[in-house]
């Protein structure tokens, strides 16, 4: 016997969610979603979630599963069995409908926003556009994505900044930057590389923990900052920041904590840097500032080998 | 009330392709009761024919051909030589507008074997192809996003159609509860399949037939919907869907001797036969004792085919065997069993997917219907893989194109708007308010369990009497089913109740027509008569709602053009 303890909020009803638990003899083999299922149809027809295919295809059914967030229809409930019990929950960064069900509208806007489609810039051939299969390689992980909206649950950034495209549309994003039938490449990651874009993305890795499928929203992140900055696109705080990150550590081995933001703005970005003031002001006060001499570490010679190493 | 010129029901490849050819000019609106990227479409994964000869020669007369003999001649040749002839220029145009496919090393789009073909001209992305179609679709949509109205979750629950003309739809919208009749010139329907309604199924909790069940209620016939297609090669115990690409790229099916069971019964094809054969094939090794340890399965072994190609062309497959029973197929071969997967028949369209109520060509104006809830005919009794995808795009670009050509010349018309919510309201008034003795989910399970025994790969005259009287008896049960959720958000429990009604509505439809048609013929197969019979039977059922609302049944010709029936072999 397994205790379900489940998020429910019915707005017609109820003026604040609360946990309900359900006993359930879980057959063997069972999904998630099979349980769910017993529950509504043997227990409380009220309990309300999506779902669809149950073949881990749509991106209906995903729900937070103690604590994070699962496709429903493809994971065991036996792996996530805790002492007898599991918590179910809906995802995070979005507001909840009914019980398990959020509003996706946020999640689909925010896709839309980075125009994906294709925009190649000829007339079409009369047969089919070739592509190598190394080509077809480059996109082949991002169009798994099932836009189950998982990554953006346990996103970090979206948390902070709702503004944040977020780890699904960027995922959808790269899929058209490395499309080798797009002429919009450089436009698409100007675009990107603003605020809200991929410079944003905290590198927290949540986003490729918690993907169902080979998208792995942060990979297919770094591999666009790669691409911006090959391209040139530099003059942004997300790129700054990268170049002065290595140009520390490859210099002295560790971070220099107070040029990192001086650089990362701009050292001429006369408004960028006074915006640094107040923060700056409030470590002092409170001890949280770094040294202010910048020493380099002892071993050198290790970090100008790695770099090295990294350059072949 | 709401109103568009045109509006679209369902948002799978059919519904998404037509809203295409709409959206120029003409306000189109598409109504969905999930998000566009749910659709089932996306389900498919083996691929998509055409005719292309990207890996060997190739034309459309083979394909037609493949096409015809698969169908076990019930297949309407001028209309399948028409989809054939119209498949390289669709898939070209869905890789124009970006869709992703595998590709060979000179860049083309690859293709490989499939069931019934014979030539390799299944065009793939890796085993995702419903996928890659459906988002590259949803991608134009988003493009046009100022001209397509997109409804998602909102459910259509009647089709206005007076006098043989189609008016509109009356929709619910799931989040709000809302009831709003939509006005347009012309309706498409474009809402899939019906085989939810058997135990082991690869369908959707959403393939629950409500749009043909629909279309019938508001006075259409359906056409040829004894025809069920069961794939062979479904996950045990769970129906989920092992594509046939598993055994196009050379998988082997076992029994539980060991033996490659195919020798026996389609000894040229192998494996490679049409659906309808290989699932008779592993539901007779299985009655006659040789499932796997004598139980009701065999295997799918692909090792094999070795890592590598495992995980560069099946990787899905893969996945899904990991994840739902356990079975990595790089190490362990798969235990599958036949599941009910595609629907051949359904809404009597033409080649333009204008509904056609009758042999005499008898229209309903404004109301049209593509993809799997149509009946083309373009399968007949059995259809080939990957000519599903095919359809739903050959033919919801057709459709888009005439009700383009129909409705910027076409009026809306006036109906009383009051009435129509009336009965919507009355239907859903009549859950709410039945006795709830019932449990909703024993009468799906024993509907699920007859239609699935009794109704399934082997059919005859005992068992389909026997299914008969049961699924009467559920109906009746239906009546009194038990409800708890009063609510207006979400309220997905009276989405199951509507659901189930249906189900139980159109079953009796598959039982009536299965009942009637004394021989066997592709997905049909009658153990009482286990023959092709050609001089009584080549013909398509319409099975309609009599004025007492019980069922009547008509029938209408095939249309036979290039090839004449003859013996069918692999």
């Amino acid at each position: 016997m397994v205790t379900f303890s489940i998020y429910r909020f019915n707005p017609e009803k109820d003026g604040k969610p609360y946990y309900k638990d359900y006993n359930l003899d879980v057959p063997e083999g069972a999904t998630i979603l099979d349980c769910l299922n017993l529950i509504k149809w043997t227990q409380d027809g009220t309990l309300t979630y999506r779902m669809s295919c149950r073949s881990a295809i749509c991106g209906s059914c995903a729900v937070r599963v103690n604590g994070h967030p699962r496709l429903a229809c493809k994971t065991q409930a036996s792996a996530e069995i805790i002492n007898g019990r599991m918590k179910i929950e809906p995802l995070g960064n979005a507001q909840v409908l009914k019980d398990l069900v959020v509003d996706l509208e946020l999640f689909w806007k925010k896709i839309e926003k980075t125009e994906p489609w294709l925009m190649p810039d000829n007339s079409p051939p009369s047969k089919e556009r070739r592509q190598s299969p190394q080509d077809f390689h480059r996109i082949d992980a991002a169009s798994s994505c099932i836009m189950c909206a998982a990554c953006c649950s346990d996103c970090n950034s979206w948390a902070a900044d709702e503004n944040f495209l977020g780890p699904a549309a960027l995922a959808k994003a790269q899929r058209f930057v490395d499309d080798s039938r797009d002429s919009a490449s450089l436009k698409r990651v100007k675009d990107l590389s603003r605020t809200t874009g991929i410079w944003d993305c905290t590198h927290c890795g949540e986003c490729v923990e918690r993907c169902p499928t080979d998208a792995k929203p942060m990979d297919r992140i770094i591999s666009m900052r790669t691409t911006a900055l090959k391209m040139g696109i530099v003059n942004n705080n997300g790129a700054r920041h990268a170049k002065a990150f290595v140009e520390s550590v490859r210099s002295s081995g560790r971070l220099n904590e107070n040029m990192l933001p001086v650089k990362s703005v701009g050292i001429f970005n006369i408004l960028g840097l006074l915006s640094l003031i107040p923060v700056g002001i409030r470590m002092f006060l409170r001890g949280k500032n770094p040294p202010l001499i910048h020493k380099h570490i002892d071993e050198m010679d290790d970090v100008k080998r790695i770099f090295k190493r990294f350059q072949k | 009330m709401l109103t568009h010129d045109v509006i679209i029901v369902g948002s799978g490849l059919a519904g998404m392709r037509a809203a295409l050819e709409l959206c120029g000019s003409l306000d189109t609106a598409i109504i969905s009761k999930v998000y566009p990227t749910r659709s089932h479409s996306g389900a498919a994964q083996g691929g998509i024919a055409a005719s292309l000869a990207n890996s060997s020669d190739d034309s459309w007369e083979l394909h037609m051909y493949d096409t015809v003999k698969g169908s076990d001649f019930l297949g309407d040749q001028d209309a399948i030589e028409m989809m054939v002839k119209d498949a390289p220029d669709t898939i070209f145009e869905m890789e124009h507008m970006g869709c992703v496919f595998s590709r060979t090393e000179d860049g083309r789009i690859a293709q490989r074997e499939f069931g019934g073909h014979s030539k390799p001209r299944a065009c793939y992305a890796a085993d995702r192809t419903g996928h890659a179609l459906l988002h590259a679709l949803y991608e134009q949509v988003m493009k046009n996003a100022g001209k397509i109205k997109i409804y998602s979750e909102w459910y259509v629950l009647s089709l206005i159609i007076h006098d043989n003309i189609c008016k509109g739809v009356v929709a619910y919208d799931i989040k709000t509860g809302k009831i709003e009749v939509f006005r347009g010139k012309a309706v498409i329907f474009a809402t899939g399949g019906y085989g939810r309604a058997f135990r082991i199924t690869s369908n959707a909790f959403a393939s629950t037939g409500d749009g043909i069940v629909a279309a019938y209620r508001a006075g259409i016939p359906l056409e040829d919907m004894e025809f069920v297609q069961f794939h062979p090669t479904g996950l045990y115990g769970q129906g989920i869907l092992v594509s046939e690409a598993a055994r196009g790229e050379g998988g082997y099916l076992i029994n539980g001797k060991g033996e490659r069971f195919m020798e026996r019964y389609a000894k040229a094809k192998m494996e490679l036969a049409p659906r309808d054969i290989v699932s008779r094939s592993v539901q007779t090794e299985v009655n006659e004792g040789r499932g796997i340890d004598g139980k009701d399965y065999v295997y799918i072994d692909l090792r094999h085919l070795g890592r590598e190609k495992i995980l560069e062309k099946l990787p899905q497959i893969r996945q899904l065997g990991i994840d739902f029973i356990g079975v990595d197929c790089i190490e362990k071969p798969i235990p599958i069993q036949p599941t009910a997967h595609y629907s051949m028949g359904g809404i009597p369209a033409d080649k333009d997917g204008q509904v056609i109520i009758d042999d005499k060509g008898t229209k309903i104006t404004g109301f049209y219907a593509a993809g799997e809830c149509a009946c083309v005919s373009v399968h007949g009794a059995n259809r080939l893989g990957t000519n599903s995808l095919l359809d739903a795009l050959v033919f919801g670009r057709r459709t888009g194109k005439a009700v383009f050509e129909f409705a910027r010349n076409a009026n809306l018309s006036d109906f009383n708007e009051g009435r129509e919510i009336d009965s919507v309201k009355a239907e859903i008034d009549a859950i709410f308010d039945s006795k709830g003795t019932e449990s909703m989910n024993s009468i799906r399970n024993e509907l699920k369990e007859t239609m699935m025994s009794d109704c399934g790969i082997f059919r005859n005259k005992q068992r389909l009497d026997d299914c008969l009287k049961k699924v009467k008896e559920l109906q009746d049960r239906f009546k009194s089913a038990k409800t708890t959720d009063r609510g207006k958000t979400f309220n997905t429990e009276m989405f199951e109740a509507i659901e189930l009604g249906h189900m139980l509505e159109f079953s009796e439809l598959i039982i009536v027509s299965a009942m009637a048609r004394e021989e066997s013929r592709g997905s049909h197969a009658r153990t009482d008569f286990p023959k092709r019979d050609d001089a009584k039977w080549l013909k398509h059922t319409l099975s309609y709602k009599k004025p007492d609302g019980g069922i009547g049944l008509k029938y209408k010709p095939v249309t036979i053009t290039k090839h004449q029936p003859e013996e069918r072999k692999y």
